[in-house]
């Protein structure tokens, strides 16, 4: 049947943000498609989960509740979401772009000899004309992804082998509840008949999660700095700084890469998405690739030595001059000025 | 311990770092000759990986393996003066315009063709695509359990690894019977230099595609030691189903590209002097920006 499935993340019997996003664009996608939304969730002590995913317009909900699906192991979670798929048949198939989802989605895709596209940021509904079968081929999944270290946007399709698939990065969707007492019909998978010993042959021996304390997502303010900024010292007043006006710190690639700051405070396209009110750009060139996860800032600042830094056609102010002057002077002034 | 065999994924990339305008073709592939290459970063790191198990378990055998056009034989080369014992080249133009799934079924139906192996690596991805994908889509292929994104091996025994995951948002120490495949991620350790002795001893490595017909003197040095000739297998040569490689194997399509235009604002220019400064931080307070 035609329908929009979303795999839902669980952890601590909570609903991902990840998920809610999804599920927000996949009932987007299913009106456009006049079809229902349906979602997977698997994991234990699921009791409370599904008043977590009526409310975004889910018509149909599989769970699959066993203390063996929790935390996520790739076997058993794709064996029966294969299973799932197989049987439902849906014409598309949402996953987020983390850790669990980009494990999953490839080897889904794989069982289920379907197309994937990875990293998506637009998702749409269009048609596609095939010149070589002469035919039109109606409402297929348009996955928009930056490509290609993010200097373009490419609109991929999949018109002859379904579901079409996808990944999508987190905090790009907006997370709208559709309707409160939205109801769901549930089906509750019968995990043993599904899974076999097989499935459990991997064991987490270990697992260290941060409760996220870096919240680069919600900072208002973010200072972020890149390879301009020169060594880890130089970072230190771009932290201080960040302190002062109660916001976060953050970094491109190249500065995560440099080792001036800690990968999870990456900022572009392979790290966080943000929409900070203000955005310090320090010693940052802004190659698309970091660009791409920070220009729906409210206001920009950058400050870097080459006038001509691409980032600065983004910026609201640009100032010309050294990071390791210019920050030391915001700190002074704004300790002077603020009330 | 019994040495083991490792099969590493490798591939050569466009430097994405630089791409210029017309790095993309009318039909949205890669436009790979207007563009420098370089060893996949991500695969790299899984190269030392595989290296380090051998330094761990004497006698392992490291054999790189790489799909792509016949000027990929260089990254073959630079694995071998690293320390890899072999390569493996997947090339035909037959190959070209594949997508993950097209890309994992070529790997798999090469991998199928080895006598044996205990553990398929690469890299967690590769930055012409930032998919991670095959990875994953050849496991599943293979019918082995995968480990992604690995940073560690923290031990090893004749039938199961324990290795030390890194997720966005914390680490997790799995174990894994063998064979399995890994992907490994690029806060492992950085991949070890080339070594001058083996760089002298396999400078000449070469596929026989790259060897001109009137190179007498490579030819005789093939003839002479056989290990110099880097072993390249076409469509035949792994029995590919045709439908299933290449453009026609790929279900995924480019439709449209569109180049990324940053959109232009009227920017206040200023200089790094004190009175630019606190002037803009004044106008920041006064507008609730921060403060």
């Amino acid at each position: 049947m035609k329908s929009v499935f979303v795999y839902c993340e669980v952890e601590n019997h909570k609903v991902a943000e990840i998920s809610q996003e999804l599920l927000s664009t996949g009932k987007k996608l299913a009106v456009k498609l006049g079809c229902p939304l349906e979602a997977m969730v698997f994991g234990s002590n699921l009791d409370n989960i599904n008043s977590q995913i009526s409310p975004y317009g889910v018509d149909k909900i599989f769970t699959a509740n066993d203390d063996r699906l929790e935390p996520y192991r790739t076997l058993p979670h794709s064996t029966i979401a294969t299973h799932i798929l197989k049987k439902e048949a849906p014409q598309i198939v949402l996953f987020g772009a983390t850790s669990v989802g980009r494990d999953l989605a490839p080897r889904l895709a794989s069982a289920l000899n379907c197309g994937l596209t990875a990293d998506t940021t637009i998702l749409d509904i269009g048609d596609h004309f095939v010149k070589k079968e002469k035919k039109e081929y109606k409402d297929l999944l348009y996955a928009i992804r930056p490509a290609f270290g993010g200097s373009i946007m490419a609109n991929i399709i999949n018109w002859d082998q379904h579901p079409q698939m996808a990944t999508v990065r987190e905090g790009v969707m907006k997370k709208v509840i559709f309707d409160d007492n939205y109801t769901s019909e549930i089906v509750e998978v019968d995990v043993n008949t599904i899974v076999n010993d097989e499935d459990f042959v991997v064991k987490i021996i270990e697992r260290h999660i941060e409760e996220s304390d870096v919240n680069l997502k919600e900072a208002p303010i973010i200072v972020a700095g890149g390879y301009g900024v020169g060594s880890k010292e130089n970072f230190e007043h771009l932290e201080e700084l960040a302190h002062l006006l109660g916001g976060e710190v953050g970094g491109s690639r190249a500065a995560v890469d440099a080792g001036f700051i800690d990968h999870n405070r990456q900022i572009g396209q392979t790290g966080t998405t943000v929409r900070p009110k203000l955005y310090i750009a320090a010693g940052i060139s802004g190659a698309i690739q970091h660009t791409a996860g920070m220009q729906d800032a409210s206001m920009i600042i950058s400050i870097n030595n080459d006038p001509e830094a691409p980032i600065n056609s983004l910026a609201d102010y640009v100032i010309t001059g050294d990071v390791g002057v210019v920050i030391p002077k915001m700190i002074k002034f704004y300790k002077a000025n603020a009330k | 311990m019994r040495p083991l065999k490792i099969v590493v994924l490798i591939k050569q990339v466009p430097d994405t770092r630089h791409v210029g305008p017309d790095a993309m073709k009318p039909d949205g592939t890669v436009n790979r000759g207007k563009l420098d290459t370089v060893f996949n970063p991500d695969d790299l790191h899984a190269l030392e990986l595989a290296l380090n198990l051998k330094d761990r378990i004497p006698g392992t055998d490291v054999t790189v393996m790489t799909m792509g056009p016949r000027r990929a034989a260089d990254i073959i080369r630079d694995s071998i003066y690293r320390g890899a014992d072999n390569g493996i080249m997947i090339s035909d133009k037959r190959f070209g315009g594949a997508d993950t799934l097209a890309t994992s079924y070529t790997l798999v139906k090469a991998i199928q063709k080895l006598p044996s192996y205990d553990i398929i690596m690469g890299g967690r991805q590769a930055i012409d695509g930032d998919t991670a994908q095959v990875g994953p889509q050849c496991a599943e292929k293979l019918n082995i359990p995968q480990v992604t994104y690995v940073e560690e091996v923290i031990s090893i025994t004749n039938d199961e690894v324990v290795a030390k995951r890194r997720l966005s948002s914390g680490v997790e120490t799995v174990s894994s019977p063998l064979p399995c495949l890994m992907t490994v991620h690029g806060a492992s350790p950085a991949c070890r230099s080339k070594e001058a002795k083996r760089v002298m001893q396999y400078k000449y490595a070469r596929t026989n595609s790259e060897i001109r017909r009137d190179d007498e003197f490579m030819k005789s040095l093939h003839a002479k030691r056989p290990y110099l000739t880097i072993p390249e297998w076409g469509v035949e040569d792994i029995d590919a189903d045709v439908t299933k490689i290449g453009l026609p194997g790929s279900p995924t399509k480019v439709k449209s590209i569109e180049s990324v235009v940053l959109t232009a604002s009227e920017a206040k220019v200023l200089s790094e002097s004190d009175s630019d400064i606190e002037m803009m931080i004044k106008e920041l307070i006064e507008h609730h920006t921060i403060g």
